[in-house]
């Protein structure tokens, strides 16, 4: 049985697409509008829209920023669209979506970072779809905003901080005592390797993201030149570069599909490691049952 | 004398590039027997598929770390690096 949806319904919903689609639309708008025109081979950094004067140093509104916040309005707008109307008899298809990807994420963290951090769920899912789309947008020819380091350092000192804080949660004292742990000799490479974390987060995700734009574009160009070599003779197909056409669109499947969704996968699995690896759940469990018995202890006196 | 000093400039850079990027042998060779030993285990026990596909990528992409190093190196010296040296060369040159 098909239940009927109300004009109201319907046209929320229109609301929710347009919120998807149309920051992509303004994005590959804006590009259009403002891209200087490209001339040979060119691999630039993001470029830089407008300074906004700050005492220490200027605040730069670049790509990358106005990249991220597209895609965070179009995720904002997605969430909404799988998420409304949600029922307990006839489930949609869109609600069906909804529960798998929910479902799918919970047994994840639980999976890897036990049941303590059940509520990290949402934090993961985040990252995961935030990290994805924005790698994904190189598909549709805009700036990713994963290919910028300022951008995935952001995302990497957050981690670092929940590292820290979780790892802080048993007290300072056990948190100094922590780089000292095998023996107290090797404190120094243990501050190293804490603050190599974030640096490798960062450098991972961008690294990857870079390289597959450098190598896309050097392909790219190199096609272009082969082509005119091979082909230039013929009076009217020599202009238009003819190897030029689907081969790239292969290495992009790779580039851009898989290696963008695979570094979101990894920097999500990575956190978790990390999160869930740097907390000394048992002695936590500990001082917390200590904690309790005292104060129960002390009420009684 | 400039033209000469900045050739050199451009050249180092260049070259370090080219030499930072050796550093690709290492996970060359490292995630080719992560990927060997994964095939084994699921020719062992193929109904394992799911976890070891997926931790075979995880320590895939933690061996490419050191891979990765040597291309923000390469990156920086190719598309950072000469610029600055060159500001550094005209400003002692005054």
């Amino acid at each position: 049985m098909k239940h009927n949806k109300s004009r109201l319904f319907k046209l929320i919903d229109m609301v929710y697409i347009c919120m998807m689609v149309l920051p992509v639309v303004a994005g590959i708008l804006l590009k259009v509008l403002t891209a200087p025109p490209a001339e040979g081979i060119q691999i630039t950094g993001a470029r830089i829209f407008c300074r906004i004067p700050m005492p220490l140093q200027d605040l730069l509104i670049t790509e990358a920023q106005i990249n991220s916040w597209l895609v965070m309005i179009s995720i904002f707008g997605l969430c909404l669209y799988i998420t409304h109307g949600l029922t307990t008899k006839n489930i949609s298809k869109r609600q069906h979506l909804a529960e798998w990807i929910v479902t799918t994420v919970e047994k994840l963290v639980s999976g890897n970072m036990g049941e303590y951090f059940k509520g990290f769920a949402p934090f993961i899912t985040a990252i995961l779809a935030l990290s994805a789309f924005s790698s994904l947008l190189s598909l549709v020819g805009l700036y990713p905003p994963t290919s910028d380091l300022n951008v995935v350092g952001g995302w990497a000192i957050l981690v670092f901080i929940l590292i820290t804080y979780y790892k802080a949660k048993c007290g300072p004292l056990q948190y100094m005592k922590s780089f000292a742990e095998p023996v107290p000799f090797l404190a120094p490479l243990n501050i190293i390797s804490e603050v190599a974390t974030p640096l490798s987060m960062a450098f991972r995700h961008y690294g990857n993201v870079l390289s597959g734009t450098v190598i896309s574009v050097l392909i790219a160009t190199g096609l272009q030149g082969l082509s005119r070599l091979l082909l230039g003779w013929i009076p009217v197909l020599g202009e238009l570069s003819l190897l030029q056409i689907g081969l790239p669109a292969i290495l992009s499947i790779y580039f851009d599909v898989f290696s963008g969704c695979l570094q979101a996968y990894i920097f999500a699995m990575l956190t978790m490691m990390y999160v869930a690896g740097g907390f000394p759940l048992d002695l936590y469990l500990q001082r917390k049952q200590k904690k309790h018995k005292k104060q129960l202890s002390g009420g009684n006196v | 004398m400039l033209e000469l000093a900045i050739g050199i400039i451009l050249g180092g850079c260049a070259l370090g590039a080219g030499t930072a990027m050796i550093a690709g042998i290492g996970p060359g060779i490292g995630e080719g027997n992560a990927v060997a030993k994964a095939c084994e285990a699921i020719g062992r026990q193929p109904e394992s598929k799911g976890d070891v596909t997926s931790t075979m990528l995880m320590g895939c992409a933690i061996a490419e770390t050191t891979g990765l190093y040597a291309l923000v190196i390469a990156i920086l010296l190719i598309f950072v690096a000469p610029n600055l040296l060159v500001n550094i060369l005209l400003k002692a040159i005054g």
